[in-house]
């Protein structure tokens, strides 16, 4: 190898290598090329006054320092009902953390902390997650069994989660294709994280326990943008009950993603659907560069089976120039390893994600597996170059290393170094042989972090504390007469109604065709006048003025039905539903006065056209021959607000301009 | 035998499986009206009803199809769950202490059972250290298993065999003994044995669980650690009960055996010793004394085993109202010990005072203890308690209502002579009555006060 290594440049040189392009510029193409293949999860929290296991009240959220008292614990692995242990589980142990969970009176229980058996299961929770099961065209099971599916992370205090399967094999319609759903599942929301330093990690415990649903699909998205569609999907269906809880963290997706030859990794947490592209699509391409780096190091490496790090302990002086790790290492008597990897110059800058190589894969298992808190670890192929020249080549004097090598430097407490040597041996040696099973969290930049090794169905157990439930017949029927219209349905009703498509995604969103519905109906509005006061006026309104508490989309078609009793235009609206958003206890007939509202006849108003038009062409310096009308229009906007439409008013202006008679139809 | 290939199924169930031609463990795929199912078939509880099948499917849910939308049941393949902790072998060093762990049963070590969908004990010392390895770095473990049984079906004649076995143990040299034991009669167990074992010259520690071990946030493997502590390392030669102190992870107390009850039907510190403190607290590697006094270990293997136990021998909780026929239908019934919990300050009402007569007459012992749990019998203060002095009934000062139970069966089971039975029963024995209660004895802090709200926040429940 050359002696003029710049890391800077091998990143640049894998990307392209590895054929990354942005996601603005890819193409189906591209994501044929490297085969990808994703799958959802989507959590959705029901909305039921109760928690579903305990009789806490669900959805009251406290502060993170604001709590009674504290509980400790440890999670111990235990055998899964066929008799294994769970790769997670085992790893989880090995990180030794100690659990604190954070308890508000007011909203966690004996049972939250797991000091008493779980009550019977919220039958109201029950019954909307079998109405979402329905919906989502599920086969309903016969007999619902609670399982213990196992956390071994803390973020339940009984170290699993009581779940159970109501339904499996259904389906939902994007716009071009079906998507399988492998099944639903009702659960309990787990634990808020408050921190997680070294082996502490901290818990608060509201939102434990709150009803949750987990819809499944097959893997069968073909781009980032089709499970952003397919989340969207899913989220309207849910929505579309009226029963289930909105606002931050009430929605939550798991995304499953795989290339060709890949493994599927799991990025969990995505609470915005709109970073699902970006997450998905630097997922593939990581994959895509992981098997790249297989391929050069099989070729490089004759025995992999063999393959082992080398390590040295160091001292502090050996590497003042990071003053980082030194001080560190003079303060809290951390240790200081180097480590030889025998083969791996070039790859610890390979490229992986946008601004991260393979040795972010490190760092992020040291951080979660050895409980070392980043940064941990320096290594010879920084992109940003602190590591000078002579000490890199000391160190790799030291370890007696080959060119072909890479080095760390990792330091942190002494009892953490076997498990941080054996994470990095563990992490490199799969370097050779595949894509790594595990799940990650996603960050804001679209990239993700290690999180936790992928548990599979090993975790699971019977709840030994809970009976079997069984749904009958007459009671699944019951459910499915008062199932809402499907939401492919709905895009349809919206279609017809000429109802703009940029205003959809918000009507389904806030599951707003009830209400539209009901406008068009009972009131006779237009429905694009229906679709756009909500997709447009509101939507606007609410970017800039908070809702008041006890605000629903039913206001709004009061107020269009007070606007009819009144023989108001319903335009004038669009005025009023600032004043309804802010303060929904104000009575409409207040508002009225607030905005200086009078009732003007329709004719009057048209009266005073002739009138303007004169003192039009007095004050005219205009070339433009459609400068009267807006003038005009300006003019009487504010007067013909709620009186007239201004559609109407606008038509018999350009009469007046074209016959000298104020009228709308000949 | 021949294995039961429909293991818990029966009925309508039963009669579908056979139906089909399948069986337990069979993978298949279940045509229903409600769609199709794929999985493999499980075992039933045999308490749950005859109108499903339960199968896993391939995520590791369970779930139920009903019988009666079944239409076809393919079988493609066949795959037997064994559900085994891994068995390691204990390691032995030469400079830990040696003990021994007698298994009765219990959620200390336990596994799933397909037959009632409950949890069952299992116990062996390699799946002991499978279970819980840090175990070896406390001390050396040999096990044996007694019996396995729920904590409420132990009895007298488990209490014999016990204190027997353990006889053995100390006389073979022993340096501690840990008994696996249920919780719910834990504290029956803990005085049976602090009477039918006199003078023990090595610690015999009583260790349970509150949620089993079958799950991640269990208590059995750290209360197991600290009873392994306290079996090998403590000087106290007593018979003693090792569970949480607080319900964090964080130490065990030891209580004395005749001063410890349940207080709570679910927490991990469900054990409190009332009306005093306990002995000690432990941690996996340290015992910190809270007692100034209790019996040091000894190098001597004198250990008395009196394994006598009357089974006649009844407790009658109070309650306003209760008519004479409760305790005549025990004399009756040739009970020959009654211990009344009586109200407040050891109270029963009139009507009682003929029955009470009438089995004093008939040569049955009779004492009196208080259901408050925490306090003495006053017999003297109210008239009431002087009636009933006068009429035979013996006060057991501040035995708990158990306690007394437990003793009076041992007692009796050991003479007939109601003014020896009287000797046995007021001679203190391992403060099962104490002289004086300490202040800091009674201690059930009310939620809510500022100050008590604060202490809990600060210190961990």
């Amino acid at each position: 190898m050359k002696r003029n290594f710049s890391p800077r440049d091998n990143y640049q040189k894998t990307k392209s290598a590895v054929g990354y392009v942005p996601l603005h510029k890819a193409t189906q193409a591209d994501y044929d090329r490297v085969g990808f293949k994703a799958g959802l999860e989507v959590h959705q929290q029901l909305k039921t006054e109760k928690k579903l296991f305990c009789n806490c009240p669900a959805r009251i959220y406290n502060k993170y320092d604001d709590y009674d008292a504290e509980i400790i614990r440890h999670m111990r692995p235990t055998l899964s009902e066929l008799g294994e242990y769970d790769g997670t589980a085992l790893m989880e142990f090995k990180t030794r953390k100690t659990i604190i969970y954070r308890i508000k009176n007011e909203t966690a229980c004996t049972y939250d902390i797991d000091d008493t058996p779980p009550f019977p299961i919220n039958k109201q929770a029950l019954d909307i997650a079998l109405e979402i099961a329905l919906l989502s065209k599920l086969n309903i099971v016969g007999e619902v069994h609670i399982t213990r599916k196992q956390y071994l992370d803390g973020s339940i205090p009984t170290g699993f989660q009581r779940t159970a399967i109501l339904g499996v094999e259904g389906e939902i319609r994007l716009r071009n294709k079906r998507v399988r759903l492998i099944q639903l599942s009702i659960e309990e929301d787990s634990c808020r994280e408050v921190s997680d330093v070294g082996h502490v990690r901290t818990y608060q415990t509201d939102r434990l326990g709150i009803p949750l649903i987990e819809t499944v699909t097959y893997p069968d998205f073909a781009n980032p943008d089709e499970v952003r569609e397919g989340a969207e999907y899913i989220r309207f269906l849910n929505r579309s009950t009226g029963k289930v809880r909105t606002g931050i963290g009430a929605g939550r997706e798991d995304v499953n993603v795989s290339c060709r030859g890949g493994t599927r990794v799991e990025i969990k947490g995505v609470s915005h659907n709109k970073w699902i592209p970006e997450i998905t699509h630097n997922e593939v391409f990581r994959q895509w560069a992981l098997l790249k780096i297989r391929r050069i190091l099989n070729k490089k490496v004759k025995n992999p089976d063999n393959w082992k790090i080398q390590h040295k302990f160091l001292n502090p002086e050996d590497i003042e120039f990071i003053s980082e790790p030194s001080i560190l290492a003079k303060e809290n008597k951390y240790k200081i390893v180097a480590v030889n990897l025998p083969g791996f110059r070039g790859i610890l800058s390979h490229f992986t994600q946008p601004g991260k190589t393979f040795a972010n894969e490190l760092s992020d298992r040291l951080k979660v597996i050895a409980c070392i808190e980043k940064p941990n670890l320096l290594h010879s192929e920084q992109i940003e170059q602190i590591f000078p020249d002579a000490h890199l080549h000391k160190i790799k004097d030291m370890m007696n290393s080959n060119p072909n090598d890479a080095q760390l430097i990792i330091w942190g407490p002494a009892d953490d170094i076997p498990t941080a040597l054996e994470t990095i041996e563990e992490r490199c040696k799969m370097a050779f042989e595949r894509v790594p099973n595990e799940s990650r969290k996603s960050l804001e930049d679209g990239t993700t972090i290690f999180e936790r090794v992928l548990p599979g169905p090993d975790r699971m157990y019977p709840d030994t504390d809970s009976e079997p439930i069984p749904l009958k017949e007459d009671h699944i029927n019951q459910l499915k007469k008062n199932l809402p219209v499907e939401i492919h349905e709905r895009y349809e009703q919206l279609r017809k109604w000429k109802i703009p498509e940029d205003t959809y995604n918000y009507i389904l969103r806030n599951n707003l065709v009830p209400v539209i519905e009901k406008l068009i109906e009972e009131l006779g509005v237009d429905p694009k006048f229906a679709g756009t006061l909500f997709g447009h006026d509101l939507k606007y309104i609410e970017g800039r003025h908070a809702h008041s508490s006890d605000f629903s989309y039913e206001k709004i078609y009061e107020l269009i039905k007070f606007l009819k009793q009144g023989k108001i235009n319903f335009a004038l609206a669009k005025i009023m539903i600032p004043f309804v958003v802010r303060n929904s206890k104000k009575d409409f007939a207040s508002i009225l006065t607030a905005i200086d509202f009078k009732q003007i006849p329709k004719e009057d108003i048209i009266n005073e056209i002739p009138v303007l038009k004169k003192k039009f062409k007095e004050i005219n310096k205009s070339r433009n021959k459609d400068a009267g009308i807006h003038w005009i229009m300006g003019e009487l906007r504010k007067s013909a607000l709620g009186n007239i439409s201004l559609a109407e008013l606008k038509k018999i202006v350009e009469n007046t301009y074209k016959t000298g008679i104020p009228r709308t139809k000949t | 035998m021949k294995k039961n290939v429909l293991q818990g199924y029966k009925g309508r169930a039963l009669a579908v499986l056979q139906k089909f031609k399948t069986r337990v463990w069979s993978q298949v795929e279940i045509d229903t009206t409600r769609g199709l199912f794929k999985g493999t078939i499980l075992p039933r509880s045999e308490n749950d009803d005859d109108r499903h099948i339960v199968l896993k499917i391939s995520s590791g849910y369970n779930i139920g199809i009903s019988v009666d939308t079944v239409t076809s049941i393919k079988e493609f393949g066949y795959k037997e769950a064994k559900y085994k902790i891994k068995e390691r072998e204990f390691p032995y060093a030469d400079d830990k202490p040696n003990v021994k762990l007698l298994g009765t049963g219990g959620t200390i070590a336990s596994r799933l059972d397909y037959r009632t969908g409950a949890v069952i004990p299992a116990f062996s010392p390699g799946e002991l250290y499978g279970a819980v390895p840090e175990l070896a770095d406390i001390c050396n473990i040999t096990t044996e298993k007694l019996f396995a049984v729920f904590s409420e079906n132990m009895g007298p004649d488990e209490y014999k065999i016990l204190a027997v076995a353990i006889g053995k143990e100390i006389e073979k040299g022993t340096d501690g003994i840990i008994i696996g034991h249920g919780t719910d009669t834990l504290h029956h167990t803990a005085a049976a044995l602090t009477y039918m074992i006199q003078n023990p010259p090595v610690p015999i520690v009583l260790v349970g669980s509150q949620r089993s071990s079958d799950r991640p946030s269990s208590d059995a493997a750290l209360n197991l650690m600290h009873a392994a502590y306290a079996a090998g390392h403590s000087d106290i030669a007593e018979v003693l009960v090792c569970m949480f102190g607080p319900t964090s992870d964080e130490y065990g107390f030891l209580h004395r055996g005749t001063r410890v009850r349940k207080m709570h039907s679910s927490y991990r510190s469900t054990f409190r010793t009332v009306g005093d403190i306990p002995v000690a607290k432990v941690t996996r590697d340290s015992l910190v004394h809270m007692k100034d006094s209790y019996n040091q270990r000894r190098k001597d293997r004198k250990v008395k085993i009196l394994p006598y136990f009357e089974e006649k021998v009844s407790i009658v909780f109070y309650y306003p109202n209760m008519k004479p026929d409760i305790i005549n239908s025990l004399v009756d019934n040739g009970y020959k010990g009654i211990v009344i919990a009586g109200t407040g300050l050891g109270h029963v009402n009139k009507p009682l005072y003929t029955a009470i007569e009438k089995a004093v007459a008939n040569n049955v012992a009779i004492y009196m203890t208080v259901q408050t749990l925490w306090g003495y019998v006053h017999m003297h203060v109210y008239e009431t308690g002087r009636d009933l002095l006068a009429k035979g009934i013996i006060p057991a000062e501040n035995m708990l209502p158990e306690v007394a139970y437990i003793k009076l069966g041992w007692a009796l089971g050991q003479t007939d002579d109601p003014e020896k039975v009287k000797e046995i029963m007021l001679t203190p024995i391992q403060d099962d009555i104490t002289e004086r209660e300490p202040y800091n004895g009674y201690l059930i802090y009310q939620g809510g006060v500022p100050e008590v709200e604060e202490f809990i926040k600060k210190f961990r429940k």
